[in-house]
């Protein structure tokens, strides 16, 4: 990964390439960042139910209303608790599965592949599974996977999971460090295989043992990785929003941001307050990705 | 595409010292590292094994208690009415009346377009952000590339609109549309970066020759883009298929354009009798074009996965 410090010389300016890319230009500015103003617009009206025909500015009302309201503070909570299990499980499980396979194993190619066959799948499709194998039944009734918890002797982990009042959100975590874990592997992978061999052969010359060359050589390398990792699976989680329809419908106990959203707009009509949540999930987003698209636009102007 | 992640993920790692006997700790190592290795995978296949097991037990004997059984005898018969639903003339009666056949061929058709008029705009905005750049392109490409990330609720509520006002959300093209224009981020990120590896020589040349920009790319650039459009129309079909929330609020309930996961959603979702072989048939049959995408051209959906995260 060595950084060409030559920048590579752009072709003059060409009015031509503009021209050619104006259409996509047009279209990003009106549908991304024209309709994002749209949203922040009706976002400070009264527009709150379809029979609202004179539309009013009533300034940061709909923004100040949702901090009161029980049930969009109940959803950020929710999604607190749920981004914090769902990252540090999916960092952790995919770095293990990294760190397995990194240095090579017969039969690396077929673990992979199986490895990162849930990017595939729709987070609803896996969410009907999920729903019926996290059923809340236990003792003779239990199925799914309680019932597999017995069978291997960790009865005591049988759970209510996303019935219970409190442990819904966690268990809600585990479908999405399932389909998750592979891309963390696939970052990782590179990202190990990307330092040169001769880092490893040269510390072990200076007889470090196998856990210091992890600790001193390998892992600080995987800084940048462990950076987009962050960022990725942040942003993923923040918008959840299939894996909890899939799974649980619109049931409160599951409720995140981007499903209040839905309802707010779908079932109440309330588009005021559908939009005040949105512009709230674009700022929590834009924080975590902002930054990270500067970095990298950076590092681009090396290469 | 000398940094191409890809490779360097599938690319043979030396095993050292193969000759070589192991000694006792590498042994145990080296066993512990394929039984946790066949642990994870075990837990991988999991839901996948559920599904298909399910499946074969039939419309009625499918319980929670047997989930993980393998069924005593193969009963075909959730599949069909998975995919054909049941009137009232069929056995059991009228207890799942739509079936996914509409629905899957309606996704296939509109997914399809889409990411093929996605690769081919991808490709000419790649083209010119990677060879041909103008003052302030790289500020523009960041721009398009914060379209990648926002969360679509953002602009949700304004497109509904639109899409009511000219009165495409009565037809599929509303979500051919919508995946074209969401899609252009992340497809001309993914062919710009195809399109840097190319050699700047290869261009001079035509460029010597007084080719202009549309002749280089024609005669130089896209014979070399297969790989590219390979890339882009898979990651494109899958977000596609895959997609729930531009499906949900674009086309609302209407089961006359429900696609595949607004489909599957609605027969798992309904609150009537719920036959559990009938929803993991189901399940099974929505995400069959993708893993089948997944077998063939994993390597290529791999690309496409990692150009998400913004490193070649």
């Amino acid at each position: 990964m060595k950084k060409e410090l030559t920048r590579r010389k752009p072709f003059m300016s060409h009015a031509g390439g503009l021209f050619f890319v104006l259409p996509s230009i047009i279209t990003v500015i009106i549908f991304v960042y024209g309709m994002i103003a749209w949203t922040f617009n009706v976002s400070l009206t009264n527009k709150n139910s379809v029979s609202v025909k004179k539309l009013e500015y009533v300034g940061i009302k709909n923004y100040t209303d949702l901090i009161h309201d029980e049930r969009f503070t109940h959803s950020l909570s929710n999604l607190v608790k749920f981004t914090v299990v769902f990252m540090l499980g999916t960092l952790i499980t995919g770095f293990i599965m990294a760190l397995l396979l990194e240095r090579g194993i017969k039969g690396e190619g077929f673990f992979r592949s199986f490895y990162l066959y849930p990017m595939a799948i729709s987070f609803i499709a896996m969410g009907t599974v999920f729903n019926w194998l996290l059923n809340s039944a236990r003792g003779k009734e239990a199925g799914g996977l309680n019932l597999a918890l017995q069978k291997i002797g960790l009865g005591f982990l049988q759970n209510d999971w996303y019935v219970s009042e409190k442990g819904a959100m966690y268990s809600m975590a585990i479908p999405a460090v399932w389909q998750m874990s592979g891309y963390v592997l696939a970052l990782f992978l590179a990202g190990f295989r990307g330092i040169p061999d001769d880092m490893r052969e040269a510390a072990r010359v200076d007889g470090a043992t196998e856990i210091q060359i992890y600790r001193h050589v390998l892992f600080p390398q995987l800084t940048p990785t462990l950076l987009t990792v962050l960022i990725i699976l942040g942003h993923v989680s923040m918008k959840i929003f299939d894996l909890i329809i899939g799974i649980n419908g619109k049931s409160y106990v599951t409720q995140v941001v981007a499903v209040y959203m839905w309802e707010s707009t779908f079932d109440q009509h309330n588009y005021a307050k559908g939009t005040a949540i949105a512009v709230v999930l674009l700022i929590m987003v834009a924080v975590v990705v902002v930054p990270y698209l500067r970095y990298t636009n950076k590092q681009e102007a090396y290469r | 595409m000398s940094h191409d992640l890809v490779d360097l993920i599938t690319t043979k790692h030396d095993t050292r010292n193969k000759k070589r006997k192991l000694n006792g700790n590498e042994k145990f190592w080296l066993i512990f590292r394929y039984v946790s290795l066949g642990f994870i995978w075990f837990l991988v296949v999991m839901p996948i094994y559920v599904m298909v097991i399910n499946s074969l037990k039939g419309v009625k004997n499918v319980y929670l208690t047997n989930a993980f059984k393998l069924p005593e005898k193969l009963d075909f018969s959730a599949w069909s009415v998975a995919w054909s639903g049941t009137n009232r003339n069929s056995p059991g009666g009228n207890f799942f009346p739509h079936g996914l056949s509409d629905s899957m061929t309606r996704t296939l058709l509109f997914v399809i377009q889409s990411a093929i008029i996605s690769a081919i705009i991808g490709s000419i905005n790649g083209y010119v952000f990677a060879k041909w750049k103008f003052k302030g392109s790289n500020f523009v490409f960041t721009m398009f590339l914060f379209g990648m990330f926002i969360p679509y609720q953002a602009v949700m509520i304004p497109l509904v609109r639109v899409a009511t006002n000219i009165g495409i959300n009565k037809s599929i093209y509303v979500l051919v549309f919508a995946h074209i224009i969401y899609g252009i981020p992340i497809c001309t990120l993914i062919f710009r970066n195809y399109y840097e590896g190319i050699p700047n020589e290869l261009i001079e040349a035509g460029r010597v020759d007084k080719a202009s920009m549309i002749r280089i790319y024609r005669s130089i650039i896209l014979p070399l883009s297969a790989p590219a459009f390979v890339v882009v129309i898979i990651w494109q079909f899958t977000s596609a298929w895959n997609d729930f929330l531009f499906a949900i609020f674009l086309t609302g309930g209407s089961p006359k354009l429900s696609v595949a996961t607004t489909a599957l959603n609605f027969i798992t979702g309904s609150s009537n009798q719920v036959y559990y072989g009938v929803n993991m048939t189901a399940s099974l049959i929505v995400s069959l074009p993708t893993l089948i995408v997944y077998i063939f051209l994993g390597r290529y959906f791999l690309r496409g996965l990692l150009s998400g995260s913004l490193k070649g």
